[in-house]
């Protein structure tokens, strides 16, 4: 009952946002409606193509891993032909890509995943193709600006992080955690501060050191992060970046623990792996092909955590206590309840500014989280570069 | 020691192992073609041969379970690439530039190509050296975990060097690199000469290539080499073609790429991109600095000549 | 001997299609089906055409910034950092002039563009000239620092608060994005490519400075006896390559992401190099060869999508094309050589 009062508060602080409109329907989770469509022409007898692009490596162990495996899984439906392509760059690349899987494979329904691919380049493609359906991974529908055949959605993976955050702080012997992130844009420092949140739920006094690499994929820089963290007394290691293979393995090399990230690595780190913070693309690839063969219109606007079966959590390494299980379970049910808010005030930010004010919350689906730039008390990291 | 002291010894020390472990690569590569611009060439083909090493060494290291076999591999790889650039470059109207780009995306493109069942799969790593035992220190003792590669490399850079000055194969790969008629005029074959050279520098940047995958940071992936072979090229021009040189180079190289995380793990982040970028700067400082004088001490006169 | 010259890089390319079909067949791919596939997603439709000629657009410009300064005996490859420092420039200007009309912003933010490039590789050639120092080198290493820039800048103070998640500066304004050619997909940033290169062939092949250029290629002491200033030349010719692969970033900037971020970095300065060579630094042929690998380029999506060969395929296959092409020069250097004459 919480809930809904938070959000009518939220309104006016929501009204300067210019994607105004998308909160309040993603307040009502998976069946986020913004208008919706329906695959117009396709025939119940032919089969139906879907192309997907991926901007790196599709056994990435990391992100572009967790779309290829959701799409493996849609692949196995008589009635569906799957196509993919790896290395897509953000440029025109993908546009000339997506209009090749339309022209030259006859595809009805592309899934661009990576962030970049939406503006400007399926926003330029899709309304030169209206009979065809656009879902892109990264929640930016608007209903007043984009493309009736555009769809978005996203995971609250960060829900998921909080759980790793939990499971880090009880393991934590020394205090000291640290996140090997590539750049400082919102849903990195959102998930550094959920992180850090829930390990300081566990043990008030502990800090998260935050390395930023530059970029999303460069092996040496990620390691050598890795090894001067654990120089500083880190003791449990977690990373955002799109492969967090590295990370992982030098963690486990240097005898430290390690949360993953996308994808499960536990096979990497068999010693100190805790959990990690999964996406779970083919359940939301398998609802879109049901909607459609079951000619269902499409929801333009798909976001969920832990309830709606969009994240999950790698299952615990052999280092997680009884305790710690214990804990992240109960936050995880509540969750999975929806009734858990990470943002509730009082809280600071590490410069030691209120960020949000007592009495004041901030759920899961709203969009001011959206737009984060702060990093919260107890972070060692700064924001700008 | 108070606190504040103790978190910049770790950067030193996070420095000290991040010149040993990100410098090895650079070590090898940059000896590698240290010993082919010697001989008169210039094999910009390099960033191929560490990638295919990479990718060749991992895999040979998990199909036989041995990651000394997996480095030999590695080397072998070097020495095919070596042989094709120098084997084009001998024809006539051939730019040695020129060839070795294309061998770097050839050399790129069938790494990736071949090495993409490699990806999942895990291969042993090659043992490190305990060096540092000794110490109570933590990070100490991390960054004196010496991968033997290393020891290798630190040994041929002098072994290299006294092989320029004072053996017979040394003076004829100098003669062949300073002139090409002087070289024919005492009998040498230039050619195979410069051959032999390249294949051995391709040797080397192949093993420097097995390094990244099997020891640091370990794995095979697409994004393994953020050029570390084309950068190695530049090394041995700010190294002034001196083996021992190289070697400073590429520890220098190695701690400065260090330096912007060890940083940032000590709570000093604000600009980490210029960090990054900080090598690329220095270099070329240095050489603009070195570059100025009109003696151009080391370079092989069949290089100057161009 | 006539023919020579188309016949021998045509020979090549065949080949190294031959070559490519045994490597995709030893890869458990059909071969025939591969070459068809190259084929319709390269030529085989006006759709794909459209497709490549886009690829290719920018890959002409920045083979020109690899090819003039080789006319002058130098090897640049900094056609990656003259398009990330040329699209940075065109962003900052045309934010400049967004209130403006769109002729004078897009002239404003080719010309930033240029002149950006320009100096960027202008300094290699100056270095090289007065320092001696490697020009090879240095625009490698420049190549490194302007993507740092760039993404320093993107992600600090140039940073539009709104490109959440993909930091980049603040958009030209839809009114002064550069179309597209008629009613084609092309965008403008092909006619550039064109143009560039048939402007500068002319200025190379029918004007004094072409001619006082190519004399210090051949002989630099020849040319210094003769009252030519070096110095200048090498500057200016430095200049105007770079000039072309800051263009290459404008029309990144201008006709695709209407902000600078870091998509500038996407290769384009790297494969410029490569076409470069394949062209002979002849600034018409790098017109058919852009169009050539940028035919690949369209085309590697469909391999993987019909083959479910890997990415890295159309590296392989220009891998192939380059080695072929160098091995097919010297054949032809050697045919030249024996008959008597020179090339």
């Amino acid at each position: 009952m919480k809930i809904p009062k938070l959000e009518m508060k939220q309104v006016c602080a929501i009204d300067q946002s210019r994607r105004g409109t998308l909160k309040s329907l993603a307040g009502l989770g998976l069946g986020a409606l913004a208008g919706s469509f329906g695959i117009g022409n396709a025939e119940a007898a032919s089969k139906v193509t879907m192309g997907f692009l991926y901007v790196g490596p599709r056994d990435d162990y990391g992100y572009n891993q967790a779309h290829f495996e959701g799409k493996s899984a849609i692949a196995k439906q008589s009635w569906i032909k799957a196509v993919d392509q790896e290395n897509v760059p953000e440029t025109i690349a993908v546009q000339k890509a997506m209009e090749s899987m339309i022209n030259l494979d006859g595809a009805q329904v592309i899934f661009p995943t990576s962030f970049g691919y939406f503006d400007p380049h399926i926003l330029k493609i899709a309304p030169k193709y209206p009979e065809v359906m656009f879902l892109h991974c990264g929640g930016l529908y608007d209903a007043k600006k984009h493309p009736k055949n555009v769809g978005s959605y996203f995971g609250y993976i960060d829900e998921a992080v909080y759980i790793s955050g939990i499971v880090a702080g009880h393991t934590s012997k020394t205090g000291k955690l640290g996140y090997i992130a590539a750049i400082p844009i919102p849903q990195v420092l959102r998930n550094i501060n959920n992180f850090t949140m829930a390990a300081r739920s566990v043990n008030p006094k502990i800090t998260v050191q935050v390395v930023f690499t530059g970029g999303w994929a460069n092996p040496v820089k990620e390691a050598e992060s890795a090894n001067s963290l654990i120089d500083q007394g880190v003791d449990v290691l977690t990373c955002h970046v799109d492969s967090p293979k590295v990370v992982v393995e030098t963690a486990e090399k240097r005898g430290v623990f390690s949360c993953g990230y996308h994808a499960d690595q536990s096979k990497l780190a068999p010693k100190g792996f805790l959990t990690g913070a999964e996406w779970n693309w083919s359940k939301i690839y398998l609802d879109y092909a049901t909607m459609i063969a079951k000619k269902q219109k499409i929801p333009n606007l798909i976001r969920g955590g832990f309830k709606e079966g969009l994240v999950k959590s790698s299952p615990y390494g052999k280092a997680v206590s009884a305790k710690a299980k214990a804990h992240a379970d109960k936050v995880r049910a509540q969750f999975m309840k929806g009734n858990f808010v990470v943002y509730q005030g009082p809280i600071k930010d590490n410069t030691g500014k209120e960020v949000i004010p007592k009495g004041k919350g901030y759920s899961q689906t709203d969009i001011w989280l959206e737009s984060m730039d702060w990093l919260v008390e107890g972070v060692v990291g700064k924001t700008k570069g | 020691m108070s606190g504040e002291e103790s978190q910049w010894l770790t950067v030193l020390i996070a420095v000290l192992g991040g010149a040993i472990r990100v410098g090895t690569p650079f070590l090898f590569v940059s000896l590698g073609e240290c010993l082919t611009e010697k001989s008169g060439r210039i094999n910009l083909g390099l960033e191929g041969n560490l990638i295919m090493g990479a990718m060749a060494g991992y895999g040979v290291a998990w199909i036989t379970g041995s990651a000394w076999l997996g480095v030999l591999a590695a080397g072998a790889t070097g020495v095919v690439l070596g042989f094709v650039h120098a084997l084009l470059c001998q024809q006539p109207r051939v730019n040695d530039i020129a060839v070795g780009i294309a061998l770097m995306i050839l050399g790129t493109g069938l790494a990736f190509f071949i090495g993409k069942p490699l990806i999942q799969p895990t291969a042993p790593h090659l043992p490190a050296l305990h060096l540092g035992a000794w110490s109570d220190n933590p990070a100490l003792r991390a960054a004196l975990e010496i991968n033997a590669l290393f020891i290798v490399g630190v040994l041929l850079a002098p072994a290299m060097a006294w092989f320029f000055r004072s053996s017979r194969w040394g003076l004829a790969i100098r003669t062949v690199g300073e002139s090409d008629d002087a070289a024919r005029a005492m009998g040498l074959n230039v050619n195979l000469v410069r051959m032999l050279a390249t294949m051995a520098g391709g040797f080397l940047a192949g093993v420097g290539g097995a390094f990244l995958s099997l020891y640091y940071p370990g794995g095979w992936s697409e994004g393994l080499s953020s050029g570390q072979g084309l950068m190695a090229v530049a090394l041995v021009i700010f190294a002034r073609w001196d083996p021992m040189r190289c070697l400073y180079a590429s520890l220098l190289f190695g701690g400065a790429g260090a330096l912007g995380p060890s940083l940032q793990a000590v709570g000093v982040t604000s600009g980490y991109y210029l960090f990054n970028a900080a090598p690329y700067v220095l270099t070329l400082i240095l050489m603009i600095a070195a570059s100025s004088t009109k003696v151009r001490s080391g370079m092989p006169g069949s290089l100057a000549a161009r | 001997m006539a023919f020579a010259p188309f016949l021998i890089p045509l020979t090549a390319l065949l080949l190294s299609l031959a070559l490519f079909g045994v490597f995709v067949s030893l890869a458990g791919a059909d071969a025939l089906a591969v070459y068809h596939s190259i084929y319709r997603g390269a030529f085989g439709t006006w759709f794909s055409w459209q497709n490549t000629l886009v690829s290719a657009a920018p890959l002409m410009l920045t083979a020109l910034c690899t090819a003039l300064p080789a006319r002058l005996g130098l090897i640049v490859i900094g056609g990656e950092g003259a398009v990330v420092v040329g699209g940075l420039a065109a962003a900052l200007t045309g934010l400049i002039l967004i209130d403006t009309n769109a002729w004078l912003a897009l002239t404003g933010m080719a010309l930033a563009a240029m002149l950006a490039g320009g100096l960027l590789i202008g300094l290699v050639g100056w270095l090289r000239h007065s320092r001696n120092v490697n020009e090879t080198i240095s625009s490698l290493l420049f190549n490194y620092i302007s993507i740092a820039i760039l993404s320093f800048l993107v992600i600090g103070m140039l940073r539009d608060p709104e490109t959440l998640n993909k930091p980049s500066t603040h958009h030209i304004g839809e009114t002064h994005m550069l179309g597209a050619l008629g009613e084609t997909s092309i965008h403008w940033g092909f006619a550039y490519g064109v143009i560039a290169c048939v402007i500068l062939w002319l200025l190379f092949k029918r004007t004094t400075f072409g001619f006082a250029v190519d004399m210090i290629g051949g002989n630099v002491r020849a040319a210094r006896l003769s009252g030519l200033s070096v110095g200048r030349n090498i500057f200016l010719v430095c200049l105007m390559g770079g000039a072309a692969a800051g263009l290459a970033g404008m029309v990144e900037v201008a006709a695709v992401h209407g902000r600078a971020n870091t998509s500038l970095n996407a290769g384009y300065g790297y494969e410029g190099i490569l076409i470069a060579f394949a062209a002979r630094h002849h600034p018409l042929a790098i017109i058919p060869m852009a169009i050539l690998f940028g035919g690949i380029r369209a085309a590697s999506g469909l391999m993987q999508r019909d083959h479910d060969l890997p990415d890295a395929t159309g590296l392989v296959l220009q891998g192939m094309i380059f080695i072929l092409l160098l091995a097919s020069e010297a054949v032809f250097a050697r045919l030249a050589l024996n008959k008597g004459f020179k090339a």
